[in-house]
């Protein structure tokens, strides 16, 4: 962890109200994770405990302890997608994924008229079949 | 030079927009970037003199310039699905490019915010009132009555929140608002900052949606000086389904854990940082802008069905031939939503069940098809229409797995704070699975709903059971029953 980015980070939301979850959004781009070493820097930043902003790392989804670098797909496994049949692609999914790429289910994309549907990075991607699940997962960089 | 007109819709580009839109550049026309119209099937759909022509793909762009194009569907406003539609929040959508002022001025847009700023408060208030606009985002709770506990409240500082953490699946008005259409969202979060006298406003949305918050960021910063003094920021949330409570949110937004409050106080009169706050969803803020502008309220008030006025963007999704956008006066039964309107299934199987508002909406059988789109006679039904999404299921749903579904995602949702909900939902899996192998008890299982029903803190452990006792209420066979 660079501790420059981190302090730059924390500087330019300085004095600004609430703003936990926006530090953690950008620590999380920048470094893949929010450490422990991150927790604290932004605790003593915020005059909050390291418990106080543990607690809040751990409870949200989007914050991870320790860096994934492995390519990130999200796919739908909501009611909607369920209806257009996402269950069946699930097996072929995760061999297709196998260790080099993370798979995670994630509740809904708003993609709910025209599912399955995926996300990889910012790019979504909508009316999967098997054979297309399976080309993005591959494709997955 | 041809002008194309091509949505930049998540919806249109996760169906391949972008490709469609280079092609037709690359052969020489102008390519626009609109807001997306709501015919979800045909995305990408592409307009060209207001001719539709869609699925498009980049290898039908020759025979669509050529005017032989099998995918030609003739003038997109006369088209059958939109033709029955009542358009007042989305007027817009797939009329304009979505970050023009120009295209927003030229729209009727502004009008409401400078016809409010006009006016006193607490008329703006007694319009918002006379309108009978109720909270889109589930509860349906009376905006105006909000609105006016705010502004009556004492506190030198007082913020406008708009709720875009849109987590239901089978809801995307709120996504396709932001993205098609955002000033419109931001003009009447200015309105209610009027009528309330707040200064700053915050809109919540969640990380799932990053096309909504690349052009939300882009469009405060555009209308900054229009919406003067009023200041809005953009916070993202972080994949906790839960913050879309609004107590969980304004937890979330002050950068703690997004764990339910209890109420009292309401947050209208102690939310953000303590301070009176006006807390809407997307389509209740977007829509007051509508009924700000002249004659607004009287026409929406027109619209609707008993105490449900003006009209609702339902949501068609799932399993559902014409899926999309479809803003109609409520009223409208769910039978010609699902059936005419939507078209029946995609599969071409028959319709087996239609999930309404949500993850915590009932599942309805065809035989309720006759209810109609209406807050009072959804409840009575032991239904809610929520958020306003139609999730339609074909004839191979099992509706033991999707009731086990509701646990499960109760389980992965909950903030923690309240038992019935954090280890409810967890034995409600595990009791499913013991019923659907056979042995455990409907009794029990009867048992947990009502203690999640009647001992949870908020609508995410109040309502999990709907979804599972609609499904065995309606469904006993596919519980072995």
């Amino acid at each position: 962890m660079n501790t420059s980015d981190l302090a730059a980070i924390l500087a330019r939301h300085a004095g600004a109200e609430g703003a936990l979850l926006p530090i953690l959004h950008e620590v999380q781009a920048a470094f893949g994770c929010v450490s422990s070493e991150a927790e604290r820097a932004i605790a003593a930043a915020l005059n909050l405990s390291r418990a106080e902003v543990h607690g809040v790392v751990s409870f949200y989804h989007d914050f991870t302890a320790a860096p994934d670098p492995r390519p990130h797909v999200q796919l739908c496994r909501a009611e909607a997608c369920q209806a257009r049949g996402v269950e069946a692609l699930v097996a072929a999914a995760e061999a297709a994924a196998g260790e080099r790429v993370r798979l995670t289910t994630v509740y809904c994309l708003g993609l709910c008229s025209a599912g399955p549907a995926a996300r990889v990075g910012d790019e979504v991607h909508a009316r999967l079949d098997e054979a297309a699940l399976v080309r993005l997962i591959g494709d997955a960089r | 030079m041809t002008v194309v007109r091509i949505s930049d819709d998540a919806l249109a580009l996760a169906c391949g927009a972008d490709a469609v839109a280079a092609a037709f550049a690359a052969a020489g026309c102008t390519v626009e970037r609109t807001s997306s119209w709501g015919l979800h099937w045909l995305e990408p759909l592409v307009e060209i003199d207001g001719r539709g022509f869609g699925p498009a793909t980049p290898a039908e762009v020759p025979a669509i310039l050529a005017g032989t194009s099998a995918t030609a569907i003739g003038e997109i406003a006369a088209h059958p699905f939109l033709a029955g539609q009542t358009r007042l929040t989305f007027a817009r959508a797939g009329r304009i490019r979505p970050l023009s002022l120009e295209d927003y001025a030229a729209t009727g847009g502004w009008r409401g915010l400078d016809r409010a700023r006009g006016l006193a408060p607490e008329q703006v208030v007694a319009e918002v009132m006379a309108s009978g606009l109720r909270g889109r985002g589930g509860a349906g709770f009376p905006a105006g009555i909000k609105w006016q506990t705010v502004a009556g409240a004492p506190g030198a500082r007082k913020f406008i929140v708009c709720n875009a953490d849109e987590g239901d699946s089978g809801t995307f008005a709120d996504r396709m608002l932001m993205e098609g259409d955002p000033f419109q969202l931001l003009e009447g979060m200015a309105i209610a900052a009027h009528a309330v006298g707040a200064g700053q406003g915050y809109v919540y949305v969640r990380s799932e949606y990053p096309h909504a918050i690349a052009k939300l960021r882009a469009a405060v910063e555009l209308a900054a000086g229009r919406l003067a003094p009023f200041t809005v920021e953009v916070r993202v949330g972080a994949g906790a389904y839960v913050c879309g409570e609004e107590t969980a949110l304004l937890n979330s937004l002050e950068g703690r854990r997004g764990e339910v409050r209890a109420k009292p106080p309401l947050p209208a009169l102690a939310g953000l940082f303590g301070c009176p706050t006006v807390v809407n969803n997307v389509l209740t803020l977007a829509a007051a802008a509508h009924i700000l502008a002249a004659g607004g309220a009287e026409q929406y008030a027109a619209l609707g069905h008993g105490r449900s006025r003006g009209t609702m963007p339902v949501q068609l999704a799932g399993n559902i031939a014409h899926g999309g956008l479809c803003e109609v006066p409520f009223g409208l039964s769910l039978g010609e939503l699902v059936m005419e309107i939507g078209g029946r299934t995609a599969s071409g199987r028959p319709v087996k069940a239609v999930q309404v508002g949500g993850p915590l909406g009932a599942y309805l059988p065809p035989g309720r098809f006759d209810l109609p789109f209406d807050y009072e006679a959804f409840a009575a039904a032991q239904a809610l229409i929520g958020h306003g999404g139609v999730v339609v299921f074909d004839d191979t749903a099992d509706m033991a797995a999707l009731a086990r579904f509701a646990f499960q995602f109760c389980a992965a949702e909950s903030c923690g704070k309240c038992t019935p909900c954090r280890i409810g939902s967890t034995r409600g899996v595990e009791l499913l699975d013991r019923l659907c192998a056979g042995s455990g008890s409907f009794e029990l299982l009867e048992d947990l709903c009502e203690t999640l029903e009647y001992g949870s803190l908020c609508a995410l452990g109040g309502l999990t059971p709907w979804p599972v006792r609609s499904a065995l209420r309606h469904w006993p066979a596919d519980f072995g029953r």
